[in-house]
């Protein structure tokens, strides 16, 4: 099915692995992933790279059971949406078992799986708590 | 709109697991079945839209709007077909844009259905595909599917809003009952919330039977201006509204997770257009692809207030005999989930249901999480 393939993961990799998001100088606000266009200021806004702190805290949380194909050998694990503190939120796995609503977690640096055909290793970030 | 529309024919293919039955059967099924009903030869068909959601990664088929028109024997009157996509909105869409077809006077008689053919997929495959309506890069590739993401939306309506696990197996309950004696129902049998709660997670908080199943179906209908609609049939209903909104893609960008603002945005369009209000709605078939969705959008419908949505079965809001009949057929819970086939099936129903007793219908239809909402308003005459 949908294999991700290393040029659709390789131009990411500025932002799996680093966490680089865009910020809009116009408007103030900081964006990940990065976008080309201000989605509130548009061709107005004034959009630069700027790489985030990658702490945040836990908005709304599940335990997968069933996941995609991909993850098949890792459920059931957390998922969780993040507020970054920076302002933007991020759908990623926690790698803490317990988590709760509110918990502040921080960025991690992980293996996330690999491509069948062509072997590529996906690494990126997941988070844990730490509390 | 510039011109009146109505439906004047609706039809559908039973939804469920057919073996036994292509992509393409499905469809023309559907469409022989509400041309009959519109009294409408093929000669008169100006224009055909397709809702397909993902026949390239279900059945390998893209193109599917010529395959359709050729099998229907269209192409043989020269029945310009085109496809529509918005996930699990096609449907929806195919509808709309059909109705803005003839409303534009550029056509006259547009069918417009709905098909998806899912079960000759395992079901992993299955999941991989309906994530396709979600972000792939930022939510499918961390380990999100649509599954997940609706049950992160779940857990934050019932830390917002106190919404409780019994309420969400209450909507699952209710639309199991509402399926039975709907013989196109994949599953028209009741069920008890205890049962809800006895099935395997698939996503905390969400279980088995709180998630839509995999089907296979097609419906269709036909419209025409509302002012010739009587040279066909006795038994049009008026298309008074139908309204399209976007939202973001990815559910983490929304302001609030717990509302669909595509849904508000449209919903608030559509009242409008057609001079009605949420209480003047007496029948809907509400997009239920989860229990949390249903819950979700009869708030944003103006069904409930806000927060309230958990308590619109027990409280009587929601139900058959309720103020708003919300998903008669079933829903997609119960009547099945046949993904580009869903929004022109819930305009099947309501059509079904304005022909009868009720006055004011209207259809909700959800692209994945909500990042595309279609919502129609219909009237008995």
């Amino acid at each position: 099915m949908t294999e991700m393939g290393a040029p659709r993961f390789w131009r990411n990799i500025q932002q799996r692995y680093r966490l680089t998001g865009t910020r809009c100088d116009t408007c103030d606000t900081t964006y990940f992933p990065p976008r080309q266009l201000c989605p509130e200021c548009r061709r107005e806004g004034d959009v630069e790279e700027q790489e985030l702190n990658g702490t945040g805290t836990v908005v709304t949380y599940t335990t997968v059971h069933e996941p995609s194909p991909e993850y098949e050998g890792d459920s059931p694990y957390s998922l969780a949406i993040v507020e970054l503190d920076e302002g933007p939120r991020v759908t990623a796995q926690i790698v803490d078992d317990e988590i709760q609503v509110g918990d502040e977690v921080e960025a991690c640096f992980r293996r996330m799986g690999e491509g069948g055909g062509d072997g590529v290793i996906y690494y990126g970030f997941k988070f844990r708590s730490l509390d | 709109m510039p011109r009146d529309v109505a439906v004047i024919g609706a039809g559908q293919t039973e939804f469920g697991e057919h073996w036994e039955r292509s992509f393409r059967d499905l469809v023309v099924t559907a469409g022989v079945r509400a041309l009959e009903d519109a009294n409408v030869p093929g000669e008169e068909i100006d224009s055909l839209y397709v809702g397909n959601m993902s026949a390239g990664q279900f059945v390998g088929q893209e193109h599917v709007a010529a395959l359709i028109a050729d099998y229907a024997g269209l192409e043989s009157v020269d029945v310009p077909a085109t496809r529509v996509e918005a996930a699990d909105a096609s449907g929806g869409l195919a509808f709309r844009q059909a109705v803005l077809d003839v409303a534009s006077g550029a056509s006259d008689v547009v069918v417009a259905s709905g098909v998806e053919k899912m079960t000759d997929l395992g079901s992993t495959d299955t999941t991989e595909a309906l994530a396709g309506s979600a972000d792939r890069e930022w939510e499918v590739f961390p380990g999100g599917n649509t599954a997940a993401l609706y049950a992160m939306a779940a857990r934050a309506h019932m830390t917002e809003h106190g919404t409780t696990r019994r309420q969400l197996s209450n909507v699952a309950v209710k639309n199991h009952e509402n399926a039975v004696g709907n013989d196109y129902a994949q599953y028209p049998t009741s069920i008890d919330a205890e049962t809800v709660e006895s099935t395997a997670y698939v996503s905390e908080p969400l279980r088995r039977f709180d998630c839509s199943p995999a089907s296979d179906g097609a419906a269709a209908v036909v419209v025409a201006p509302a002012d010739e609609a009587e040279k066909y049939t006795s038994e049009a209903v008026d298309v008074v509204a139908t309204e399209q909104a976007s939202d973001s893609i990815a559910l983490h960008d929304r302001d609030d997770i717990t509302t669909s603002k595509a849904t508000r945005r449209a919903a608030k369009r559509a009242y409008s257009e057609a001079g009605v209000v949420a209480a003047d709605v007496d029948v809907a078939e509400v997009h239920d692809s989860y229990t949390i969705t249903e819950v979700i959008a009869v708030e944003d419908l103006g069904f409930t207030e806000k927060g309230q949505g958990g308590k619109a079965v027990e409280d009587e809001v929601t139900t058959a005999d309720g103020d708003v009949a919300v998903n008669l057929s079933g829903g997609l819970k119960a009547c099945g989930h046949p993904l580009g086939a869903t929004g022109v099936r819930q305009v099947v129903d309501v059509t079904r249901k304005l022909r009868e007793e009720h006055e004011v219908g209207l259809t909700h239809n959800l692209g994945g999480t909500g990042g595309t909402a279609v919502v129609s308003l219909l009237e008995a005459r």
